[in-house]
């Protein structure tokens, strides 16, 4: 069996495998088109400038400095103001309606504590159920609140202060597009490894060519560990163009070590492969492959990784379940190596998580191999 | 000199009965699916000497698929033991597996690889390459290097299984095992195909071939029918017709559909099958049937009797002649009733 491994049958075996990816347009068009389309179709979105969102002002003092910035708000393209409201509490009721992005909130005597105190606070009150146009209307209000603060800085030559408290509501972690590339990244890793693993394995079995294989002195673990090489590679290959245009499309660089990212995906997707084996071992035609890795896999990944959906928010059972998935742990080193630029000493813990999901798969797979036809 | 002329020809004699090595050997397979529910293989035991051109015959569904299945290694028997080249298929599999050649009913090779492609991949697997063996498939190669760069999705029906072939032959294995290698292939290609089997088998190599076609089974030394995993008989192809108890007639008239209902209802006819372009019929035992009065007259010729019956009943331009029973017939025959023929036959 170890003998067999890195023999001429051995990179024969990889070479047809290569082939018949690169020979059939569909499987190239997922491994490549998907994670590009995924990209920069979220990159777009990322970009996307707000216009006209819907805003609504809470003036307590209604004096001059608070209506001269409301004046602003209305002038400036991004906002749109809606009637003011009278009380704080009718916020969360505009908010529910709908349409309302953001409410701006002056306290009582706003002017007088510019003027005397010379510091004021304006509160910022933000939907962040949608995280990118939350971010984005709080920032432009906050630019056009600064312009008013260095005109009355310029004008009256005191060092006035307003501070803008932001308040996010809904979603307070905010949860982002910069949250969306390691979710692309995982999701993508899965769906090469786990679906086209397991599909290539077991329409091997269907087109009786596994058979004619088992009929051979190549050994049947042989078989399996040089499907899993080129998909171990394509995966990796993968990675680098989702990086690349996170990168440089999407202007999101890699903070941490990119060797400990690869290091770290290598794992993964060793999770991700022996994940499609043990689907190829238990299915017997392509379509029950297809349809247990994406209903069986690749939903709950969507589901239970957190970066679609809030894990906090979710029943504590769920979360629990959450634990189960592997690229729930994955997507927490990537978040933490990508974004935060965190070291090795930060994901150990969620590495190590995923080390044991891999090697009691693994474990499973040896056990359950078949080196027969039953 | 002759003397010694004389003890050399008795010595080759001995020679040739030792050398008579069993190469496939089942004794007493029995193979059940669905936890036991549907028998496959029923208490088969038959043997394969070496160098011989052995043929599988039966309908589909026989359990053909699952003798050879078993004796690749594919399949565990429930019980019975079986040897393949003088190894065990339970415990020996890994040097079955490395000693024959397999090529499974269904088309088992890459259709979007190239047909050298596919060559040289099963080749490698074999650790050989496609020169070493050369030889051995250039027969068959050179039929098909014209289209070497072709996909072998997009071959004709014989020439997929003239590659398939090629794949696996490419290690010069002991025994081939070829699961209906000839389904689904025009008659040209089929007989091409079995040519090909005559010569490997002069290059000493053991073939176990199933086939549905009744016809094949000539081409075969030996046979063994098999019908719901039951061996009917094993034996050379004419030895089974030999052994046909009864003369055999075949008939036709105008009306082949009526003649059929008809034949079957004249009392001095034993057994009736359609055939193709006639329906072949038995007569009964004329001892059992010596007292009935109207076949007494006719006793001498039965196909007389037989030929005023027809015409009664308004058949026109009848034939009658007697014929060599064929395998068919035989495999019929050893079924008994359970099996109603079609016009083609098992096809």
């Amino acid at each position: 069996m170890k003998s067999s491994i890195p023999d001429s049958r051995f990179w024969a075996f990889v070479r047809k495998e290569f082939l018949h990816v690169f020979r059939d347009r569909k499987t190239l068009l997922m491994l490549f088109g998907v994670p590009v389309v995924c990209v920069t179709l979220f990159g777009f979105a990322l970009t996307n400038e707000i216009r006209n969102a819907k805003i609504v002002v809470c003036d307590y003092a209604n004096d001059d400095a608070s209506r001269q910035i409301i004046g602003k708000l209305a002038a400036s393209r991004e906002f749109q103001l809606q009637n003011p409201l009278l009380d704080y509490n009718q916020i969360e009721t505009a908010f529910k309606q709908g349409d309302i992005k953001m409410a701006v909130v002056f306290p009582a005597n706003f002017n007088r504590d510019l003027l005397h105190l010379n510091e004021a606070q304006i509160q910022l009150i933000t939907d962040a159920s949608d995280p990118n146009t939350a971010t984005a209307l709080s920032g432009y209000a906050t630019n056009i609140i600064m312009d008013y603060q260095q005109e009355l800085i310029q004008l009256q030559g005191l060092p006035y202060t307003i501070n803008t408290e932001m308040r996010m509501v809904y979603n307070p972690e905010l949860k982002s597009v910069v949250n969306f590339v390691p979710g692309v990244i995982s999701l993508i890793l899965l769906l090469v490894c786990v679906l086209m693993t397991s599909v290539s394995i077991v329409k091997e079995k269907e087109s009786g060519t596994m058979e004619v294989l088992l009929v051979s002195p190549f050994s049947p673990f042989g078989v399996i560990v040089s499907k899993a090489v080129p998909y171990l590679a394509l995966s990796l290959i993968n990675l680098t163009v989702i990086l690349l245009l996170s990168i440089f499309v999407l202007g999101m660089p890699v903070n941490g070590s990119f060797l400990l990212l690869y290091a770290v995906s290598t794992l993964f997707i060793i999770t991700a492969l022996s994940l499609g084996l043990l689907i190829s071992n238990i299915t017997t035609s392509q379509q029950a492959a297809m349809l247990v890795s994406l209903m069986g896999m690749l939903v709950p990944s969507i589901l239970f990784t957190g970066f679609m959906f809030p894990l906090e928010n979710m029943p504590y059972v769920l979360q629990l379940f959450a634990n189960i998935v592997p690229a729930k742990w994955y997507y927490i080193i990537v978040k933490s190596v990508m974004i935060k630029g965190l070291g090795f000493e930060a994901i150990w813990k969620e590495t190590l998580v995923l080390l044991g999901m891999t090697i009691l798969l693994l474990v499973v797979n040896i056990r359950k191999f078949k080196i027969r036809l039953e | 000199m002759s003397i010694i002329h004389c003890q050399l020809s008795t010595i080759n004699c001995q020679l040739s009965i030792i050398n008579y090595i069993k190469m496939i050997v089942l004794n007493n397979i029995i193979k059940t699916y669905d936890k036991g529910e549907t028998k496959a293989v029923n208490n088969v035991s038959f043997e394969v000497g070496k160098g011989e051109l052995f043929g599988l015959i039966g309908p589909d569904g026989a359990g053909k698929t699952t003798i050879f299945r078993i004796l690749t290694t594919l399949l565990l028997p429930d019980s019975g033991t079986a040897y393949v080249n003088g190894f065990d298929v339970v415990k020996d599999y890994r040097v079955i597996r490395a000693s024959v050649g397999y090529m499974p009913g269904r088309f088992s090779l890459y259709p979007d690889l190239s047909v050298e492609e596919n060559l040289r991949f099963f080749a490698t697997m074999f650790n050989t390459g496609i020169r070493e063996n050369y030889d051995l498939i250039k027969d068959i190669y050179t039929q098909l290097e014209p289209f070497k760069e072709r996909r072998a999705g997009k071959l004709s029906g014989g020439m997929k299984q003239k590659l398939a072939l090629c794949c696996a032959l490419i290690h010069r294995p002991a025994v081939l095992f070829l699961d209906e290698p000839t389904t689904g292939v025009d008659v040209v290609s089929r007989k091409e195909f079995w040519e090909m089997l005559k010569r490997l088998k002069e290059q000493g190599i053991t073939i176990l071939v199933s086939t549905p076609y009744m016809d094949e089974a000539m081409l075969c030394e030996r046979i063994v029918l098999i019908q719901s995993g039951k061996i009917l008989s094993v034996d050379t192809p004419s030895t089974i017709i030999g052994q046909y108890p009864e003369r055999l007639f075949a008939v036709r008239s105008d009306n082949m559909g009526r003649l059929l209902s008809d034949l079957r209802n004249i009392e001095i006819v034993k057994s009736c099958h359609a055939f193709g372009g006639y329906h072949h019929i038995a007569f009964v035992d004329r001892i059992a049937f010596a007292g009935q009065a109207n076949f007494a007259d006719e006793k001498e010729n039965p196909q007389n009797a037989l030929l005023h019956a027809l015409e009664n009943e308004n058949h026109r331009n009848i034939e009658i002649r007697e014929i060599t029973p064929t395998i068919e017939d035989c495999f019929i025959r050893l079924m008994g009733n359970h099996y109603q023929p079609t016009a083609n036959g098992f096809t």
